[in-house]
């Protein structure tokens, strides 16, 4: 009898150490959300903020403009390349993907997913920025490029998986030949998973400071030019946390105040339309 | 009792090949992408490091010392911080994620643990670089105060506790980096614990055991190659992660006799040097530590897939 008591006692008490421990593990995520709103807020909260270029400290209405623009068109740039060929991989993987070769290619991209960025940086320099011998924006798209691409291609299968075969029997049973069952049919079927895979790869190259660095480079000026040097928003961050200026410093953090919002934003829109497109898969 | 068929009459479609699937292979093709351009960067680096690697061979990886001047170039400091970091990190994060891990599995309802599972995943979207200015402006100070000092002062005498304790160090890389790696542990290892036959479990709570005797005796026994594989793919991510260990490491270019002094690992060395890195050698050289990097986070990468991959696909059979 007291045996059993402390059996149940026990299991109880790891119970609520597992809920305690799961708990310590938000706090981090708590903490850091309150200090990049607390920090970044006094500095997002003007407007010249977001419409003015980056000047040097001491000198009032810096904004980031210039590093807004130059992450929308690095990873714009870097989206154009590797959505269609992450789309396109992944749906092979989904239609096609029984065979050893599809299973390599699954090993590279979740072995792609866990390179260190800042080596796919060294890569992007050497191929890019060597034979240019400058820095620029494309260089970084290119380095951003083969990031997203991993996340887009597995995203991707999983969304086409989750599409029904009776789909894609009617419509070969109408005489479609395969590629339109698959590109008309069964990918429109899945779009709202593949979108918010291709987002989740956006929001995430975004975010990436080490492949930048030293492609991109950064540039205190605004430019809509891919050939020159970029900012980019990690790039203000990094650069500007690291100085002694209370001015820059404030800066950074609005910088990463824009960074953590975006992100946040695409993440939990991405869950709910997950939610939704594996509600409606059901249905069918 | 018509024997002769009239053979005609039977009008059989001739047997058409099949066209040839045109579109599975431009899709085949296309797919080469991922693959392709992992075994591009291996060779890219390889041959961007190679004036380094001629010139020190395998004494790059034992080289202690790093200087621009005299162009001598090793990499051991760097590999001790990595690796001390990413220890020190899997240490501390694993109770954590294999007890996060453990509660998202549970068969059920979800509710309380849906919400606290959509947390965790958000922890794995936050840039590195604010995960690194946060480090840098709160933890680190927060940590110098009530961790470092208190070890310091009181377990000195135990080998690598010592000396006196900096804001920016090691330790403090640590910290940032077990967050940073807790939800690739938790989210793997839940997928492998799930991944458990529930018969098994099912079967001991009727034996009567208790719900953490399941668990302890039974579940995570069984999905230990698993736990084991997201472990290592968690150190992988550790051993790569740059921009935020960089803002907190140091960034001293030698091994420290203390945990809690500053140190240096093998991305944040690339991440703060390589643009101001003039000449060939100390160029290559920095090229061979990514080169260094990637084939270790590579090879991890690996060995941890096919350990999660095989746990989750027993639990099929």
């Amino acid at each position: 009898m007291r045996r059993n008591l402390w059996r149940r006692f026990s299991s109880n008490f790891a119970v609520l150490a597992m809920y305690t421990l799961t708990v310590l593990a938000l706090v981090p995520l708590g903490l850091v959300l309150w200090f990049t709103i607390a920090k970044g807020l006094p500095a997002v909260t003007n407007l010249e903020f977001f419409v003015n270029s980056q000047r040097p400290s001491g000198i009032p209405g810096s904004g980031i403009a210039n590093a807004i623009v130059g992450s929308a068109i690095i990873v714009g740039l870097a989206s154009i390349a590797a959505i269609p060929i992450g789309v396109l991989s992944g749906v092979y993987l989904a239609e096609y993907g029984s065979g050893r070769w599809a299973s390599w290619v699954r090993l590279a991209s979740d072995v792609l997913v866990g390179a260190p960025s800042i080596a796919l940086g060294l890569f992007a320099y050497a191929l890019v920025v060597v034979p240019q011998h400058h820095f620029s924006g494309t260089a970084a798209s290119v380095a951003l490029a083969i990031l997203m691409l991993p996340v887009v291609i597995r995203t991707t299968e999983s969304a086409v998986g989750l599409i029904p075969n009776g789909l894609r029997e009617s419509g070969l049973a109408l005489g479609l030949p395969r590629w339109r069952v698959s590109l008309q049919l069964i990918l429109p079927a899945a779009a709202p998973g593949v979108i918010t895979g291709a987002l989740l790869a956006v929001a995430r190259a975004a975010g990436e400071t080490a492949p930048v660095l030293f492609t991109a480079l950064g540039n205190q000026r605004l430019t809509f030019d891919a050939g020159h040097p970029m900012s980019t928003l990690p790039l203000v961050v990094f650069r500007d946390a690291l100085t002694p200026y209370k001015d820059l410093q404030q800066e950074a953090w609005g910088a990463a105040l824009v960074l953590v919002v975006m992100v946040l934003v695409i993440n939990l829109g991405s869950r709910w339309v997950l939610r939704r497109q594996i509600a409606l898969a059901r249905q069918l | 009792m018509a024997v002769a068929v009239d053979s005609s009459a039977i009008s059989v479609a001739p047997v058409v090949p099949r066209p040839p699937d045109r579109y599975r292979t431009v899709i085949a093709f296309i797919s080469w992408a991922a693959p392709a351009s992992l075994i591009l960067i291996v060779a890219v680096l390889i041959q961007q490091a190679w004036p380094s690697v001629t010139r020190f061979g395998i004494g790059f990886l034992i080289g202690q010392d790093w200087n621009q001047v005299t162009n001598t170039f090793g990499a051991l400091p760097f590999i001790f911080g990595t690796v001390v970091t990413s220890a020190i990190a899997l240490v501390i994060a694993l109770p954590v994620g294999i007890a996060v891990a453990v509660l998202l599995a549970e068969p059920g309802q979800q509710g309380l643990r849906g919400a606290l599972g959509t947390g965790i995943e958000l922890l794995a979207a936050i840039p590195s670089v604010v995960y690194g200015i946060w480090a840098l402006y709160v933890l680190a100070p927060w940590a110098l105060l009530h961790i470092e000092t208190p070890i310091t002062d009181h377990l000195a005498a135990f080998p690598f506790l010592g000396g006196v304790p900096r804001q920016t160090s090691l330790f403090t890389a640590s910290l940032v980096l077990a967050v940073m790696i807790l939800p690739t542990l938790a989210a793997v290892s839940r997928d492998v614990i799930r991944a458990v036959p529930r018969g098994l479990r099912e079967s001991t709570v009727a034996l009567g055991a208790t719900w953490w005797e399941t668990i302890r005796h039974v579940v995570l026994p069984a999905a230990r190659a698993g736990i084991f594989g997201a472990t290592i793919l968690a150190l992988g991510r550790a051993l790569a992660e740059t921009v935020a260990v960089a803002m907190v490491i140091g960034n001293r270019p030698e091994i420290p006799h203390s945990i809690f002094s500053p140190g240096y690992t093998l991305a944040a060395v690339i991440a703060n040097e390589f643009v101001e890195a003039t000449g060939d050698v100390y160029q290559g050289a920095l090229v061979e530590i990514g080169l260094v990097l990637i084939l270790v986070t590579l090879t991890v990468n690996v060995v941890a897939l096919l350990l999660v991959n095989s746990a989750k696909a027993r639990a099929l059979v």
